[in-house]
């Protein structure tokens, strides 16, 4: 399963890193946010995936799986989520007062 | 009791950026509180500078939870060194921006961001996790996101996606570090990792954790190759931000890159140590020729922090006690007078009404006062003695000489060399020469800008008269830093 989880992470990366790459702002964007899945899903996979019982004690379990992860992954999220919100808009106000969102032509020229 | 004075430099800011929002519409409100807010900050830094120095280290478990398990907050004296760095900063800054900043910005959330930066800047320094160092990096940069688009000008907005796009992909490789660094490890506190990577030995597996540590950082810090998206995110703000940004926002890195590579990775310097010395030199060398090639006043200043990232860097990977401190007395320099710079390029601005030194001349003439104390700055920088960037630079390179880098030492000479060239070009081009502002621009007084700057001229000349004791000090402080197991055992309460 970890196996198949790091591929799926591997692919998570690929596309994201193609997307980021891409001239037009709304395609980097979704890049930013498929990046941060991949790696989301890489901090679940690297604690290892279910070990044992949830970590509640004395229901007669021994074995548990590791909380730190999952504490970390919400963490996470709620960073990107803000950063993705925070980037669509400013996405949307460069276009806007750009005029474009072909990043090519966002690139600046020297004459300002 | 006294542990609990650890978190006021992070959680003052933190408070007054809230309770600031509510007070958007006024402008009399908001500066009054920062003042006040801006002077607390300043004497817990300071506080908390004299106790860590007088008690030794102050460790503080956040909601009791014991301490490899839950959240340390660390002060050594290089955090409170650096803490105490960015409370002057911020308040020779705030001070700037009353005067500078347009009152449109003042209302759009100027100060409740400006504030949320500094309370994010300050929790990297303290925190004493590395999960923790990720979400305290996030805060800073959502905070320098909004503060480097504030205003939206369209120069400014193409250049913060940039800005924001590498930073979001150096922070997705942060989280993919500690996701690693757990794996191996099992732990994110930063001293449990230091004696897990001791007993583990440094190998393999490790030596890549460090190097996509360092790559996040080194995006953060502005390293070769990854210094390309700051000169132009950091010429689009108004000075006062620039300023805020170039004395605090790329020390982070730095502090993050000295912190992980002394107390996690010390134990296959060859490898590591070796390649932060040639990013290093590549990164001073870069640097300088890019600032060279420019006409922009703050565009010169940009590429220069570029360069002078590579002396504080080449501190850490020379690896002595001389050299460490050398790097820590370098970067508190380079703050000081990179902020001070910025600052005088912004009061150029207000005469000039252009940041392009060809459209300056004869400043010397009219405004005799800003230029010299913008003489000195620049000297300062170049490492004129007996300024303190003499000091800074003369403590790297007897170490380097000492630790035959002999091509590192050669390199920082040749930069210096350089960095004294476009200072020079800078002062020839707008402060001598023809005067090429109208009378009405001539007659612009500068004095309540230059107050503000002033204390950071003081400071750059203090720092190079009382070398001395500073640099016992900072030696100290790099004792400390060079055996981890200090900052270790003073964590895990062993």
């Amino acid at each position: 399963m970890e196996l198949l989880m790091s591929v799926v992470v591997g692919v998570f990366f690929m596309v994201g890193t193609y997307l980021l790459m891409t001239r037009s702002l709304i395609r980097v964007v979704i890049g930013i946010n498929l990046l941060s899945h991949a790696t989301h899903l890489l901090l679940l996979t690297m604690a290892g995936l279910k070990t044992g019982a949830p970590p509640l004690l004395n229901r007669g379990e021994t074995e548990f799986s590791d909380p730190l992860p999952q504490a970390l992954i919400l963490t996470a999220i709620v960073i990107s989520f803000g950063i993705t919100a925070f980037t669509l808009v400013l996405a949307y106000r460069t276009y806007k007062v750009n005029k474009t969102d072909d990043l090519d032509q966002l690139r600046g020229s020297h004459d300002e | 009791m006294m542990n609990n004075l650890i978190i006021l430099p992070i959680i003052l800011p933190a408070m007054i950026g809230a309770i600031l929002v509510f007070f958007s519409k006024s402008q009399q409100i908001q500066r009054f509180i920062s003042v006040i807010a801006m002077t607390a900050i300043l004497i817990a830094s300071i506080w908390l500078a004299i106790d860590v120095y007088n008690n030794g280290m102050r460790v503080i478990a956040l909601g009791d939870w014991p301490i490899p398990y839950g959240i340390p907050l660390v002060a050594d004296m290089f955090a409170t060194v650096m803490v105490l760095l960015s409370a002057v900063i911020g308040v020779c800054c705030l001070f700037f921006a009353f005067r500078t900043i347009h009152p449109d910005r003042e209302r759009f959330y100027f100060y409740p961001f400006y504030f949320f930066l500094i309370a994010g800047v300050n929790g990297t320094f303290l925190t004493g996790d590395l999960f923790n160092l990720f979400v305290f990096f996030e805060v800073t940069l959502l905070a320098s996101y909004i503060l480097i688009v504030h205003g939206s000008t369209a120069f400014q907005l193409r250049e913060s996606f940039k800005y924001l796009a590498i930073n979001v992909f150096s922070s997705m490789f942060f989280l993919v570090g500690i996701a690693y660094i757990y794996a191996a490890t099992g732990t994110l506190n930063i001293a449990d990792i230091g004696r897990r990577v001791a007993e583990l030995e440094q190998d393999g597996v490790l030596n890549v954790i460090a190097v996509v540590l360092l790559f996040v950082f080194a995006t953060k810090g502005a390293l070769f190759p990854l210094y390309f998206w700051l000169p132009k995110s950091y010429t689009g703000p108004p000075a006062a931000i620039s300023a805020l940004f170039v004395g605090l926002l790329t020390k982070v890195g730095i502090y993050a890159i000295i912190r992980v590579f002394t107390v996690i990775f010390h134990h296959d310097l060859s490898f590591t140590h070796h390649f932060i010395l040639v990013l290093a030199g590549l990164t001073m060398l870069f640097g300088v020729l890019g600032a060279v090639a420019q006409y922009d006043f703050k565009g010169i200043l940009a590429y220069h922090s570029v360069s002078q990232v590579g002396y504080m860097v080449m501190g850490l990977g020379i690896f002595s006690p001389l050299a460490l401190a050398g790097a820590i007395y370098f970067m508190v320099h380079h703050s000081i007078v990179k902020a001070a710079l910025f600052l005088f390029s912004g009061v150029a601005e207000k005469i000039t009404g252009s940041t392009d030194i060809r459209n300056m001349g004869g400043l010397l003439k009219t405004h005799p006062a800003f230029s010299w104390l913008f003489f000195i700055t620049a000297m300062s920088l170049a490492g004129i003695p007996p300024l303190a960037g003499f000091f800074g630079k003369f403590s790297l390179i007897v170490p380097g000489l000492e630790e035959t880098h002999y091509v590192v030492v050669a390199v920082s000479l040749f930069v210096g060399l350089l960095t004294l060239f476009s200072m020079m070009k800078i002062f020839s081009h707008s402060f001598w020469g023809r005067q090429k502002h109208s009378s009405t621009q001539a007659n612009i007084k500068t004095g309540g800008l230059l107050i503000t700057i002033a204390p950071l001229v003081v400071l750059t000349i203090v720092m190079g008269l009382a070398a001395e004791p500073i640099f016992f000090y900072l030696l100290d402080v790099a004792h400390e830093i060079l055996d981890p197991s200090i900052y270790i055992e003073s964590v895990l309460g062993e």
